[in-house]
């Protein structure tokens, strides 16, 4: 439609060029509003579970805080290290920034609201997010410290490590499916024994991937517990620990995207999309619509900074060993068992 | 005037010979194997506006993803004297230039064996379905034999890689005892003793001091 709207004005050409930009501005300028006001909330809430007040000083409630920050990091210098290789070091922010963003092409918020219908969607982000990797060991080789190059290493071995686990976490979902298309994997949750309500979703009969899902997503966008990669106690701030000003920013704004990113995955997956919990047959409550999912995704961005308050960073060697020990081979049990479950006669997906 | 998707693929096109050449001229290792990264990344794009998105979608993950951040990190922390690197050019050039003559007369014949262009079919309009759909029932029916082959292979390649690294007793390297760790109490490590206080009797010196 808008599409069409920009061919009719622009020719069939720069219409289709403009016609996808702006598309791209339409979701881009909403998530970066969205990603603000989380940092403000995550300042809000940790606050409150440190017994302290947290910003509350720029505007109501401190509404305008993070515009205040943004205005900050703008206006500071940008300082490059001696001896940074220095293409390398202004390319490492972009490149976490690209991958944080451009997952969210293939991303559907309701059955008829997506940027793009990509079959392979659940591949698609799949392979953007591992891409995200070269963000941070880029950045972390190209400030020329030391730290930041520590930082930068036990970035790329964890994220490899849970990769592997999510990857694992999502092929049941796909089995089970039968598709790569995020639209599919949520209307295969509506059917089933208990109508699309809460229990007919993805989280209960795959409860154990799901868990592992979660928490590798926790340990891919770098968050607390599993911070190790700028564990400030250790190695300063890790891989940008050479960064200031406007690249440390876009750091910051690409972990928080790639955090809502997570949370929106997992919500597709596991717990339905934009289905509503309860039965269809409950009228405007059992509907299914775009306030189910953005109210699952809070839930599960607040999980997200609830962790951080609550527990300590983990030692590196056990977070090597979670991954690879524990989480590894109980997904590759799960599936197994997923996969003997589908073929057998209590199938409840067919 | 060309449109856009021809524009696209002149561009991705000239992005990847132009990053291919700069992968064997670069002089910093590093650059080079990013500049490896980028022509996988276009050539994935490629594929990608031919409609295989498995298959680009697959190079994207397995080569950029987990092979080329491996290999960049390995170059990361070697130290890599270019200088060597380029000591023996022009005694190995023309060896060089020899093997890449084979390559290339190869992929020409390869070429010229297949001159009819065939399109390739994304989704499937009677059957609607997608090509990851349709290529892995090709691979687990009519190539089920090659993929088992294959995954032995690099199952093979894995055990090795094990073997080679493993150092089984306590001698050779040293393991935590994660039983061990989780196990302990506080009296394993803590133990309360009841002792007079010792009162220090002040003297005459500690005054003056």
């Amino acid at each position: 439609m808008l599409l069409d709207f920009f061919q009719g004005l622009l020719g069939q050409n720069i219409g289709f060029v403009v016609g996808w930009l702006v598309k791209a501005i339409v979701v881009i300028v909403p998530l970066t509003l969205v990603v603000a006001y989380v940092t403000l909330a995550e300042r809000r809430i940790l606050g409150f579970m440190h017994a302290r007040i947290g910003a509350n000083r720029v505007g109501p409630f401190g509404l305008f805080q993070p515009f205040a920050d943004l205005l900050k990091f703008v206006f500071k210098e940008i300082i490059t290290p001696t001896k940074a290789s220095s293409g390398v070091f202004y390319l490492a922010p972009a490149i976490i920034l690209i991958c944080a963003l451009s997952s969210w092409a293939v991303v559907p918020f309701a059955p008829d609201l997506y940027f793009t219908h990509v079959n392979a969607g659940m591949l698609y982000v799949t392979a953007i997010s591992s891409l995200g990797v070269y963000g941070i060991v880029l950045a972390g080789w190209a400030g020329n410290s030391k730290y930041s190059f520590l930082g930068g290493i036990r970035a790329t071995s964890m994220m490899i490590s849970y990769e592997l686990a999510m990857g694992f976490a999502a092929l049941g979902v796909l089995m089970v499916t039968g598709s790569l298309n995020f639209v599919d994997i949520v209307n295969s949750q509506a059917v089933g024994m208990m109508q699309g309500s809460a229990l007919s979703w993805n989280w209960l009969p795959m409860f154990p991937l799901f868990l592992i899902y979660l928490i590798s997503g926790v340990a891919e966008t770098n968050r607390a517990p599993f911070d190790v990669c700028e564990g400030e106690s250790e190695i300063v701030a890790g891989f940008h620990v050479e960064y200031s000003g406007t690249p440390f920013a876009l750091f910051m704004l690409a972990e928080y995207a790639s955090m809502i990113l997570v949370s929106t995955l997992t919500t597709i997956l596991f717990l339905g999309g934009w289905l509503s919990p309860f039965p269809t047959s409950w009228g405007v409550v059992g509907t299914a619509s775009m306030a189910w999912l953005v109210i699952k995704v809070l839930t599960l961005l607040f999980g997200f900074i609830w962790y951080r308050a609550s527990f300590p960073r983990y030692r590196y060697d056990q977070i090597m060993r979670l991954g690879w020990k524990i989480f590894l081979p109980i997904t590759l049990v799960w599936i197994f068992v997923l996969g003997a479950w589908m073929v057998s006669p209590l199938n409840i997906w067919y | 005037m060309m449109d856009v998707i021809s524009i696209l693929f002149y561009f991705f096109a000239a992005v990847l010979l132009f990053s291919g050449l700069k992968v064997i001229t670069a002089k910093n290792p590093v650059h080079a194997a990013l500049y490896l990264v980028l022509a996988f990344v276009t050539s994935s794009c490629l594929w990608m506006m031919l409609g295989v998105e498995f298959l680009s979608l697959t190079l994207i993950l397995v080569y950029v993803g987990a092979v080329m951040v491996l290999f960049l990190f390995v170059v990361m922390m070697l130290d890599v004297d270019v200088e060597t690197l380029r000591k023996g050019f022009w005694k190995n050039l023309p060896l060089a230039l020899l093997l890449g003559l084979i390559v290339a007369v190869e992929m020409v014949l390869v070429l010229l064996n297949n001159t009819k262009i065939v399109t390739p079919i994304n989704a499937d309009p009677i059957t609607n379905l997608s090509n990851s759909n349709v290529l892995g029932w090709v691979l687990y029916t009519q190539y089920s034999y090659p993929v088992e082959l294959a995954s032995m292979i690099l199952l093979l390649g894995l055990v090795v890689a094990v073997a080679l690294t493993l150092r089984k007793s306590e001698k050779q390297a040293k393991y935590q005892n994660i039983n061990r760790q989780v196990s302990i109490d506080s009296k394993s490590r803590f133990t309360m003793v009841k002792m007079d206080a010792e009162v220090e009797a002040p003297t005459a010196e500690g005054e003056q001091k």
